[in-house]
């Protein structure tokens, strides 16, 4: 006699459903593969797809576009917190994200990034920080590290000639209207879990109206590294991250500082 | 009111709803309007930190569908070039108002037609056009600012209000009433999030190969369009005219007084084509002009710049001559009527 047994399937773990299944164009071992997923998540978890607005950059995830389902715009380089501006300023009701590399946010971006930290702009900047150039082929970002060779630096970074790294989060921190700065990375399952947490965070701050939220990743970049990505994951925990600590650099809720 | 004034005023009555700007003189008339007057008729005013970020939150609030502007003064504008070159690619409806004074640099606060190149070819990189109107009052200043919505939302396009430091600086009775609200454009394109229909993508990025042709020749039809519709100019006693002065903005108003002098003053019946559109220019206007006049005179606040195209309309049917001032200098009457003595006499 054969025993029948009902057996109960419960899916943990699916494609994001505003993530497009199709591959995308990154390099083996990117770390914006991962970010996009993380922000697909969240996108779905907050039930925010249908007002949700993305701004995407000009450098490696400039076709982010192709990936997420949602409403899309492009910016020149450097400009998406100024196109963001615009956006959310005609519909605040709308989620408005920018998605930016180093060169765009701290390089060529660098007046636009400052002056809607400091308009307190209610809108989330996701900072993808690689440290190079990566679509133009590996040249210096405003982020390389001292000593980091580049097609640029092919000496390596040398600062009495071309400064220290800019640290974005503690930059911006100053700004009274800025609301949440934190920086994570990808490295690891506990990493990502991590930076899913603050990223989330910065997005339900923006649908509480807290205003201007940045989350900086620290994210590999294999071909212009010249690494592995293990090796990758390796450089960023044990060298970037000195140059660039984790964490929460700023969180004022909602309400706090009496200033809204 | 100035005629700075009365192009805020035109746009807020075209349904301008977002403006970011930034100061420049002489200009400085439009932002401060804008910031006392947009935000009390349910629009949004942004300073800008700078030209740059100006134009690219243009950039934002178009592609969300909101009518927009920004205003600047020559150098401003040069800044402004790389979004509206985006602005073109992206298909974007967006009015650039450009009260000019005289450059190259940092030049001078007075004012010029220096920018005529800038503006009629586009101005910044790639094959693009932006419809250009000419206003020579303030009545103008208010009705093209209003215009110019209406082209930028008919064609998707970024449109300029071509000004100059003296028509946005002087004062004359403007009326206002036949500025009524306008119809809304369907912008089924815009960013609103994507409830209940397929995600829209603002772009101008064509990666695929092939792609980027496409959109270019969808572009240039487009332009082709404009040219063959949108063309306006203004002729005053062109009929019976010897001689033909083109000129427009400020150098029209002057030109214009001139042509009504005696006759014994002049060198027989001279007649005024005023472009109006700056681009498209009124080519087919002025060579049919060109057939029976002895000569043409272009009266320009540059070094010679629409006289270029002037002679391309005219292609060699008659003499074209160009009285021209720079630096922030206008011509006078007088200037005008013994140029076309010594020319024509």
């Amino acid at each position: 006699m054969r025993e029948t047994r009902t057996v109960r399937c419960e899916t943990l773990y699916a494609r994001p459903q505003c993530l497009i299944d199709v591959p995308t164009h990154y390099c083996a071992g990117c770390g914006h593969g991962t970010v996009h997923r993380v922000l697909a998540e969240i996108i779905d978890e907050l039930g925010i797809r249908e007002r949700t607005i993305g701004i995407a950059p000009v450098g490696c995830a400039v076709l982010a576009y192709d990936y997420i389902d949602i409403d899309w715009s492009e910016a020149a380089h450097g400009r998406p917190p100024a196109v963001a501006t615009g956006l959310k300023r005609v519909r605040p009701d709308r989620i408005v994200f920018t998605y930016q590399g180093d060169g765009d946010l701290a390089s060529i971006g660098m007046a636009e990034t400052i002056h809607a930290a400091n308009r307190g702009e209610n809108i989330t900047v996701i900072f993808i920080n690689n440290a190079v150039y990566g679509m133009t082929q590996g040249q210096m970002a405003p982020t390389t590290l001292v000593g980091q060779k580049t097609k640029t630096t092919p000496r390596g970074r040398d600062p009495e000639q071309d400064g220290y790294p800019i640290r974005v989060c503690e930059l911006l921190s100053g700004f009274d209207r800025v609301r949440f700065l934190a920086r994570a990375t990808v490295t690891s399952a506990a990493r990502v879990r991590r930076m899913k947490k603050l990223l989330k965070k910065a997005f339900r701050y923006q649908i509480e109206r807290v205003g201007f939220s940045l989350v900086e990743v620290l994210s590999p970049c294999p071909t212009y590294w010249r690494m592995t990505p293990v090796e990758c994951c390796e450089f960023i925990e044990e060298t970037m991250v000195k140059s660039f600590p984790l964490g929460v650099i700023k969180d004022v809720s909602a309400g706090e500082d009496g200033d809204r | 009111m100035s005629g700075n004034e009365a192009a805020a005023e035109g746009a807020m009555r075209a349904g301008c709803r977002f403006y970011a700007g930034y100061p420049i003189t002489p200009q400085n008339e439009i932002i401060a309007y804008m910031a006392d007057h947009l935000p009390l008729r349910g629009g949004v005013f942004v300073q800008a930190e700078s030209e740059l970020a100006a134009i690219n939150m243009l950039y934002g609030a178009s592609a969300a569908g909101v009518r927009c502007m920004t205003s600047s003064s020559s150098p401003g504008v040069s800044l402004k070039q790389e979004g509206i070159s985006y602005l073109a690619g992206s298909e974007l409806p967006a009015v650039i108002v450009n009260i000019s004074r005289a450059g190259p640099g940092l030049g001078d606060i007075g004012p010029s037609q220096g920018d005529y190149f800038q503006t009629t070819r586009g101005g910044g990189h790639g094959d693009y056009r932006c419809p250009a109107l000419a206003p020579s009052t303030v009545q103008e200043m208010a009705e093209f600012t209003y215009l110019a919505f209406e082209l930028a939302d008919t064609y998707r396009n970024p449109v300029v209000v071509q000004g100059d430091g003296m028509v946005g600086q002087m004062m004359e009775p403007v009326a206002l009433d036949h500025l009524r609200p306008p119809r809304p454009h369907q912008k089924p394109w815009a960013l609103t999030g994507a409830a209940g229909r397929p995600r829209n993508i603002v772009r101008s990025f064509r990666g695929v190969k092939g792609e980027l042709e496409k959109h270019n020749i969808k572009l240039q039809e487009k332009y082709d369009e404009i040219k063959r519709t949108e063309v306006r100019c203004v002729k005053i006693a062109c009929e019976e005219a010897d001689v033909l002065v083109v000129a427009y903005g400020t150098c029209a108003r002057i030109a214009r007084e001139v042509i009504a002098w005696p006759p014994r003053r002049l060198p027989g019946r001279v007649g005024l084509l005023r472009p109006v559109t700056l681009w498209p220019f009124p080519c087919r206007q002025i060579a049919e002009l060109a057939e029976r006049v002895r000569g043409v005179l272009t009266v320009e606040m540059n070094a010679g710049q629409m006289v270029e195209d002037v002679r391309l309309a005219v292609e060699g049917r008659c003499p074209v001559h160009l009285l021209r001032r720079m630096g922030g200098a206008v011509p006078t009457a007088r200037e005008i009527a013994d140029k076309l003595v010594a020319l024509f006499g």
